[in-house]
């Protein structure tokens, strides 16, 4: 799988803005030049210079360290948001998977409802309930990004649950917990960590497309979406204002979305084609 | 099985899961902070109500009922059209809806339209040029395109096509022209995908017999791809047209805001910003039914329009 993986230019160049993405992230503060909060009206709309390289915004406040506090709030989001929905959506899909039955059928008809709305409609309907803000972001976002995972994850369990290690472990009197513990999730966890990453750049976009609407993070939290809303109203006088944070977003989507592919593509080819087959 | 059955069965498992969504909808509005009848009266004069005003339109509104009452109420009138009256225009949310439904529709469509201008004509020429310098430029230029925020290309075209060039308007509704630059902002994003798609598909129709057998026959590789090949590769890119569709749609909220496309997408972000519950309510109920009826209405044409799917499990077993 990694010489799958690595033999691919695209692949590489995912995973190197992705790792990049996530080192500025963790190391914001050491990496900034100034302090993304300090406001310096006399400063506002500097170009660039030596002291603000990317020039200053509207507060005059530095545009490039923004950027890279923005990195941590924007990626830190939804990593937040992978952890929490991966972690439901599985959970779900080997319940309904592993038992069947009545509970199957009952968990598999709200997913259905769930998917009966567009995701980012249904989102956008729960955070505007919740009211604008980051708690309310995730919760919107988690309580309906589940779905595509737990619909996957389930149909992963039925094939892996006719295997003959699993009849096996069975046999040999093991547990439903110990089947599911150390039989069946070992087996699906590498395609679910592919759709988390293909996932994530969906993620970011809806994130930064929320915040953009000024349901998720506030003024004044540098994070890209948000930065993109601050900056509509000065959109003619200072287009490279929003020139910036979009094209943050857009290195980062660009990124998980290479890094998911080269992944997709490097895993066993009938867990592969099984993504491919709903559309991921 | 017949029609009539197989019909039957799909409509009640939609029935089942409108309840759900309804079901849904409604929670959302226990979910809030804050008392409805304070929002109101509030709104109205602007100071703060008395206990015995908030008390009197609690009852009014029956806001002092149990849940499941309120609940059995609210799916009554809304299976009956009545969805409740707006906070914020004071007027009746499904005829809001309504109103401004057909402008976001028209939106999507159009830029399911422009995206699949443009997609086709980029996968035909990348596929029959396969490995040359152009196809590895349109595959990264597809590969960015689906990264990059619908919004913010919205910007983008602005700042090109309306504020410096001034060539369209920069936002509003009219005549077509204020069309071209949401509809374009929207298209891009699926046309990047739907080239990607169309791409894969038209390399393995190349491989194919059919296609061998046109060129013996003495076709120019040209007339075998677009005359031969083409046709078959376009049917998942239909599929998959149908399938985004709700994406689009879901996009449609964001770039309308960029646009001030007088949208169903404006209107939901003026209600949220106004705490607007009953209106949120409705949309969620709204489009949840338009999308529900539109899924039967595409596995219906699917079963009637297309044999292999019609024969269903006898074809599977064939091949």
């Amino acid at each position: 799988m990694r010489q799958r993986l690595f033999g691919r230019r695209s692949s590489v160049v995912g995973l190197v803005i992705v790792v990049t993405l996530g080192f500025i992230a963790l190391f914001a503060p050491w990496l900034a030049p100034n302090d993304p909060t300090l406001v310096e009206p006399s400063r506002g709309f500097a170009g660039p210079s030596a002291a603000h390289w990317l020039g200053t915004d509207n507060l005059g406040r530095d545009t490039l360290s923004r950027l890279l506090f923005g990195a941590r709030w924007s990626l830190g989001l939804v990593f937040a948001a992978t952890l929490l929905v991966m972690s439901a959506g599985t959970g779900v899909g080997v319940v309904a998977g592993y038992f069947g039955g009545l509970l199957d059928d009952v968990l598999m008809r709200i997913v259905d409802t769930l998917l009966s709305v567009p995701s980012l409609l249904l989102g956008l309907a729960i955070v505007g309930i919740l009211g604008p803000g980051i708690d309310s972001l995730m919760i919107g976002l988690a309580s309906i990004w589940w779905v595509g995972y737990a619909r996957i994850v389930r149909g992963l369990v039925l094939a892996v649950r006719e295997r003959g290690f699993v009849d096996a472990a069975r046999a040999l009197g093991a547990s439903d917990h110990r089947i599911v513990v150390r039989h069946v999730l070992p087996s699906i966890l590498p395609t679910v960590a592919v759709l988390a990453s293909l996932e994530m750049g969906e993620l970011v976009l809806a994130v930064s497309g929320l915040s953009f609407l000024g349901l998720g993070a506030q003024p004044p939290t540098p994070e890209w979406g948000a930065m993109l809303n601050d900056s509509r109203t000065f959109f003619f006088t200072a287009p490279q204002l929003m020139l910036y944070p979009g094209l943050a977003i857009s290195i980062a989507v660009l990124g998980f979305n290479l890094l998911g592919d080269g992944l997709r593509d490097a895993l066993d080819p009938a867990d592969a084609s099984r993504l491919r087959k709903i559309g991921v | 099985m017949s029609a009539a059955v197989w019909l039957a069965r799909r409509v009640a498992g939609a029935v089942v899961v409108w309840l759900l969504i309804s079901f849904i909808a409604f929670s959302l509005g226990s979910l809030a902070p804050g008392d409805p009848a304070q929002i109101i009266l509030e709104r109205g004069s602007g100071e703060p109500p008395s206990t015995l005003q908030v008390e009197e339109l609690r009852h009014r509104l029956g806001l002092d009922q149990p849940f499941a009452t309120r609940y059995a109420h609210w799916l009554w009138n809304a299976s009956h059209g009545e969805l409740g009256t707006s906070y914020r225009t004071e007027q009746p949310v499904l005829s809001e809806l309504r109103s401004h439904f057909p402008a976001t529709l028209g939106l999507a469509l159009a830029a399911l339209a422009a995206g699949l201008l443009i997609a086709i004509p980029l996968a035909v020429v990348s596929a029959a040029a396969r490995g040359t310098t152009f196809d590895h430029a349109a595959r990264f230029v597809a590969l960015a395109g689906v990264s990059v925020p619908s919004y913010w290309i919205g910007y983008l075209l602005i700042l090109i096509f309306a504020a410096t060039l001034r060539l369209l308007p920069v936002s509003g509704a009219g005549d077509l022209r204020h069309l071209v630059l949401p509809a374009l902002t929207l298209g891009l994003g699926s046309a990047a995908s739907v080239a990607r798609m169309l791409r894969a598909s038209l390399l393995d129709e190349l491989g194919a017999d059919y296609v061998r057998t046109a060129r013996a026959k003495g076709r120019s590789p040209l007339f075998a791809l677009i005359g031969h090949a083409l046709r078959n590769a376009l049917n998942p890119v239909v599929t998959v047209s149908a399938l985004r569709f709700g994406r689009l749609l879901g996009e449609a909220v964001i770039v309308e805001t960029v646009f001030a496309w007088p949208g169903i997408g404006q209107w939901m972000v003026a209600s949220i910003f106004d705490r607007d519950y009953p209106a949120i309510q409705g949309f969620v109920l709204y489009i949840a039914t338009v999308f529900i009826l539109v899924n039967i209405a595409v596995d219906f044409s699917y079963r009637f329009l297309d044999p292999r799917v019609r024969l269903g499990a006898a074809a599977t077993r064939a091949t």
